[in-house]
């Protein structure tokens, strides 16, 4: 194999280049390189700020509710640990390759006094390339073996028959979620039960889409997974901590897209049952608020809208029956309030301008009247 | 052998009029003209685009702003992502390739000068297509305008059901055109590179610019047809009723990102070799050295444009491929790492023991050193299929491809601009305003996309029009859009410099920084048959010849 | 005796690079078997998901006769090259006319195919995924062979005009490849649809 000499013209053979005298050390003022260190410790700082308290150990979540590195689940931080390892790896590179880099153009620059005479010409060396392709090709062997093991174990099916079944089917902008096993069909708000991780009560979901692709994302609790029409996915949560999490749809699925909110609550397994038995009665109907349920059942409501238990059973929009159960209305676009509900009803397009539910020119006493009657719905 | 050009006697002394000027350059073939047209269509719109990324930067400054509409923000981002491909790199890449591949190895002319021609006007024609659409694009129902589909246009968000109106039509038409313009040049620089070099210039002994425009062109040729391909099947979709992309129908959304995507990945090579080819011709040249393993440079991107065609499911990691489709992808997207690193590697070595000369394409050239290992590196972590299931259309995709483009492709190119303007102009442009929009852009680039990545890590995803207070990402968002208005400033001052230099520059001469090929070797700017006599070499470094005739390159090839 | 170097003189060395109409027509066909490529995979992918309608088993009849013709036009088209890389004009003009006839007897089959399949059996484009990908291949394919037939006849115009002779042996060569691409791709197609898809 050729040596590194074979191609390096010996500066002794030369006359015309002479070999670089020492010099003092030049002032920083010709340098660009301090922007470099600044660069480096930002993203040495942006990285260190992003990791996690300790390995296995879930941050305190006081920069985001959204925060990937504040798992709350197996599934999340399965991701975490993979996620931690390449950006080691990823950081030693760096600062091995920023220090040379940073190194060669502070040594190398130019010293005013040769003008005219070039350097040694060096055209390659075969150990050092065969080094600096070898290396690479064993960080990427030893990443792709831990990510591949990591996929394996993500993606196999589910073992367990616990298992909590949701269907969640994608809206243009709202998510419908379906308990097939407990006839319970509900709008924008997720409700599963917390697992113990000794003995696992997962909740398994099947996403669907009925329009366009849309993408579920709740970081604290998994990656994502895309909703595309007529190619069902699933996906698998099992959260070790009850609590509200947050997370919005990730596929861009046209104008409203950025206000398809998700909110997961995360219950102990009697609350969850409460909520499911709830859930699942159809709509207590009182007869002082008829006016308010003839307006929603004449004026082309319950085209869209279901409310079980009465004649209303349009599948185009949530469904209401338990709409007052619910903490945000508009798929998380606004507060479940009388005045926002109000609002919503006189003029989606206010909130969600691009919305699909049309404004249907209701009048004053109309609106209040149609109000009253959702706020029966619990 | 010659390489000193002739100057043709002045002719008489009345300037001829400017509409016989005009005409002149708009039934041009002369492949410097034609580079010149296209470098100077992109900067018009590398500007429009530059607006509207500002508009979607002040309208995500804070929660709930109201600055643009949903409808108005979701036209922004798929304009800029469209105009920014195929309508500033594209075509300023492929206008660099135009000017220089030529004078590189010697000849006088690409291969087929009116396929030239007609490649620009369509591509420029195309441009003005998709922009008419903010004026044109009502359809039917008064639906349409520009664009408003992303610039992938995801199925089956693009059929008539969901973009009514022409809004979706024109971005296929434009982009439809616009590759058949490509690939037309893609197919010149072909046949330019292989069957017009000058005697003595071996494939091995071209300049690495022509080697990587090679390579960028045949991926090209390979890339831009399946996205022909696909837009086919949409426009047969929207309008013969076809159902290539109908899910009602039992069609396929996920084939369409496919078609897409293999189309997408190799298409951010073909922008990305061109880069690497202006920083292995101006390291070298800043450094004082030959370019360190010419061979293995070669080899690399060769490497890499072959492997680039088999990564392209990255994109789609959340799409519900099973484990043997993701592991398989996240293997080819790891490899294509390694070539990569390589040629880092082995520009680090050309610099190693050289003597740096620190003017502006330098400073461009080296920042890219450093922007674009990290780009790397952060793409490195989206191969991991697992941490891309968080990370995928969040921001922090984002910012690794925004610090890939601009951090890597937009400073390389910057730097080619200020290298390369004194032979196209032949006027030096002014160093220290050179130096005033580095420095600008470079901490706008570094303010805006560095901290771009938080918020993707903290959960904000891609192509939102707002956001929710509460989330943590309000602070981010602040300082991403004050970077734009550093690097604005930066812009503004590169295209001041560049128009006042253009008049009021010093002369150049032919070789304003004693670098080594053949488009140094003639006059700035060279006339139009380019050389006075067909140049003839021996090595891969004909003016280090000239230069140093004691020492020949040719001695040690 | 003394050995003495031989000097040879620069401009004997021969300095021979392809010709760039072969290598722009290699582009141009790379290009379009890209775009094929595709149109073929989406014909496969869609293989046995149609929701209703005819089948392809139902429907389709395998043109032999026609793909004769049309792989026969490329038997001829090498024919007339021969022949005008010779010089013989005459021959090299019956050649390429009987190709042309080869290929517009291919078109008018396949328009009789067409006819057949949208009255007879009610396979339009709308209709299903085999209809939408089977008209959008074929018809490609029938577009690419009506652009060659398009180029071949303005060489035929040219020819009759006499303004064609030997020294355009090559590139009337080069335009041949195309016409052989179409070709090959047509055993493509017809392998995948009438073959495989059935």
């Amino acid at each position: 194999m050729l040596g590194f000499s074979e191609y390096v013209r010996l500066e002794a053979d030369l006359p015309c280049i002479k070999p670089h005298t020492a010099k003092a050390r030049k002032t920083m003022s010709n340098l660009p390189a301090p922007s470099r260190w600044i660069v480096a410790l930002g993203v040495a700082a942006l990285i260190c700020a992003s990791a996690p308290v300790g390995f296995g150990e879930p941050a305190v979540p006081a920069l985001s509710p959204t925060n990937m590195f504040a798992p709350a689940s197996s599934q999340a931080q399965s991701i975490l640990e993979v996620s931690n390892f390449v950006l080691i790896i990823t950081a030693c590179i760096f600062a091995v390759v920023f220090s040379l880099l940073a190194y060669a153009v502070l040594k190398f620059r130019t010293r005013r006094a040769s003008p005219g005479q070039e350097p040694a010409q060096v055209y390659g060396s075969s150990q050092l390339e065969l080094a600096w392709t070898v290396v690479p090709v064993l960080i990427v062997g030893v990443l792709f073996l831990a990510t591949a093991r990591v996929i394996a174990d993500m993606q196999q099916p589910p073992t367990t028959h616990d298992a909590i079944e949701v269907t969640v089917i994608g809206h243009q902008f709202w998510w419908e979620f379906r308990y097939p096993g407990r006839q319970v069909v509900t709008a924008n708000e997720l409700h599963i039960p917390v697992s113990d991780p000794a003995h696992p009560t997962p909740t398994f979901l099947t996403l669907l889409s009925v329009d366009t692709d849309h993408s579920f994302w709740v970081p604290r609790l998994g990656g994502k997974t895309d909703l595309i029409p007529n190619h069902p996915n699933s996906m698998s949560i099992d959260p070790h901590e009850t609590g509200l999490f947050l997370g919005q749809c990730a596929q861009y699925c046209g104008t409203q897209h950025a206000k398809m909110l998700l909110r997961v609550y995360v219950q102990t397994r009697p609350e969850f049952d409460r909520w499911i038995e709830e859930q699942s009665r159809p709509a207590q109907v009182s007869g002082t608020v008829s006016e308010g349920q003839r307006i929603f059942e004449r004026t082309a409501c319950m085209n869209c809208h279901a409310v079980a238990g009465t004649p209303a059973d349009g599948r185009f929009g949530p469904d209401l029956t338990h709409l007052m159960s619910r903490d945000t209305i508009a798929s998380g676009a606004a507060r479940n309030t009388s005045e926002s509900l109000r609002a919503w009803i006189e003029d989606p397009g206010v909130l969600k301008p691009g919305s699909k539910m049309p404004a249907m020119g209701l009048s004053d006493s109309e609106l209040n009247a149609v109000t009253r009657y959702l706020e029966t719905l619990h | 052998m010659s390489t000193e050009s002739m100057t043709l006697p002045m002719s008489d002394a009345a300037p001829r009029p400017l509409v016989e000027r005009l005409h002149e350059w708009v039934t041009t073939v002369d492949h410097k003209r034609l580079g010149i047209l296209y470098i100077l269509y992109a900067l018009v719109f590398l500007m429009v685009s530059g607006v509207e990324a500002t508009i979607m930067r002040i309208q995500l400054i804070r929660p709930n702003n109201h600055f643009v509409s949903p409808q108005v923000f979701n036209r922004m981002f798929t304009m800029h992502g469209t105009t920014m491909i195929f309508f500033v790199a594209m075509t300023v890449l492929l206008g660099f390739a135009n000017y220089l591949v030529p004078l590189m190895i010697g000849a006088r002319d690409m291969a087929y000068p009116r396929l030239n021609a007609f490649s620009f006007w369509i591509t420029a024609f195309a441009g003005l297509l998709l922009y008419f659409s903010f004026i044109g694009g009502d359809g039917l129902y008064g639906a349409g305008n520009a664009p408003d589909v992303g610039w992938f246009a995801y199925a089956p968000l693009t059929s008539l059901t969901f973009s009514r109106g022409h809004s979706t039509d024109f971005w296929i038409v434009s982009l439809l055109l616009s590759g058949f313009g490509s690939v037309g040049t893609a197919i010149n620089i072909i046949a330019t590179v292989l069957c017009m070099r000058c005697r003595g210039m071996t494939l091995g002994k071209m300049p690495l610019f022509a080697w990587l425009n090679l390579t960028m062109a045949g991926l090209l040729i390979l890339a831009v047809s399946p996205l022909t391909a696909a837009q086919v099947m949409l426009l047969i979709d929207r309008y013969l009723g076809g159902h290539f992309f109908d899910t009602q129908a039992g069609g396929s959304a996920v084939i369409w990102m496919h078609f897409f995507w293999i189309f997408g990945h190799p298409e951010v090579y073909v922008l990305v070799i061109p880069a690497f080819a202006f920083a292995s011709e101006i390291i070298p040249v800043f450094s004082r050295k030959a370019i360190f393993g010419y061979p293995v440079m070669v080899a690399a991107t060769v490497c890499i444009g072959f492997i680039s065609m088999s990564v392209w499911a990255h994109h789609m990691f959340t799409v519900g491929m099973g484990p043997a489709g993701n592991t398989f992808f996240v293997l080819s997207t790891m490899a294509i790492a390694v070539p990569t690193g390589i040629k880092i590697f082995n520009w680090l070595a050309t610099i190693w023991g050289g003597e740096i000369h620190f003017e502006t394409p330098m400073l461009f050239c080296l920042a890219f050193l450093f922007q674009f290992l990290i780009a790397g590196l952060t793409g490195v972590m989206l191969s991991v299929a697992p941490f891309d299931w968080q990370l995928s259309a969040s921001y922090f995709v984002v910012a690794h491809f925004h610090y890939v483009i601009v951090g890597g492709i937009l400073f390389t190119l910057f730097g080619a601009f200020y290298y390369w303007f004194p032979k196209m102009s032949g006027r030096m442009y002014n160093e220290k305003l050179g130096k005033v929009h580095f420095w600008l852009f470079l901490i706008g680039f570094h303010l805006t996309f560095d901290f771009m990545h938080i918020p993707g890590m903290l959960g904000m995803p891609r192509r939102i029009y707002t956001y929710e207070p509460g989330r943590g990402w309000d602070i981010w968002n602040l300082i991403v859009t004050v970077g734009v208005f550093f690097q604005a400033a930066g812009v503004l001052v590169f295209a001041g410099n560049l128009l006042w230099s253009c008049f009021r520059g010093r002369l150049a001469g032919n070789d304003p920084w004693n670098a080594w090929t053949l488009e140094w070797s003639t006059a700035s700017p060279p006339p139009a048959y380019n050389f006075a006599v067909l140049p003839e070499v021996k090595s891969r470094r004909p003016l280090w010849d000239l230069k140093h005739p004691e020492d020949p390159d040719w001695h040690y090839e | 005796m003394s050995a003495s170097t031989v000097t040879i003189p620069e401009d004997a060395i021969r300095w021979e690079l392809p010709s760039r109409g072969r290598v722009a027509m290699y582009g141009l066909i790379s290009a379009e078997s890209a775009i094929f490529t595709i149109f073929v995979v989406a014909y496969l992918f869609y293989m046995g998901k149609s929701l209703t309608g005819p089948r392809p088993e139902d429907v389709l009849h395998a043109p032999v006769l026609l793909s004769i013709c049309l792989l026969s036009s490329s038997l001829t088209i090498q024919f007339a090259v021969a022949a005008l890389s010779t010089g013989k004009v005459r021959a090299f003009s019956l050649w390429w006319l009987l190709t042309i006839v080869l290929g517009v007897v291919f078109l008018g089959g396949t328009a009789r195919e067409w006819r057949h399949l949208i009255y007879g059996e009610g396979l339009t484009l709308q209709r299903n995924l085999f209809g939408t990908t089977y008209y959008s291949l074929v018809g490609l394919h029938a577009f690419h062979v009506t652009v060659g037939l398009l180029a071949l006849s303005a060489v035929s115009l040219f020819t009759f005009r006499g303004q064609v002779s030997q020294q355009h042996a090559e590139r009337v060569e080069v335009l041949s490849m195309y016409w052989h691409f179409v070709d090959v791709v047509w055993v493509v197609v017809f392998t995948v649809v009438y073959v495989v898809g059935r």
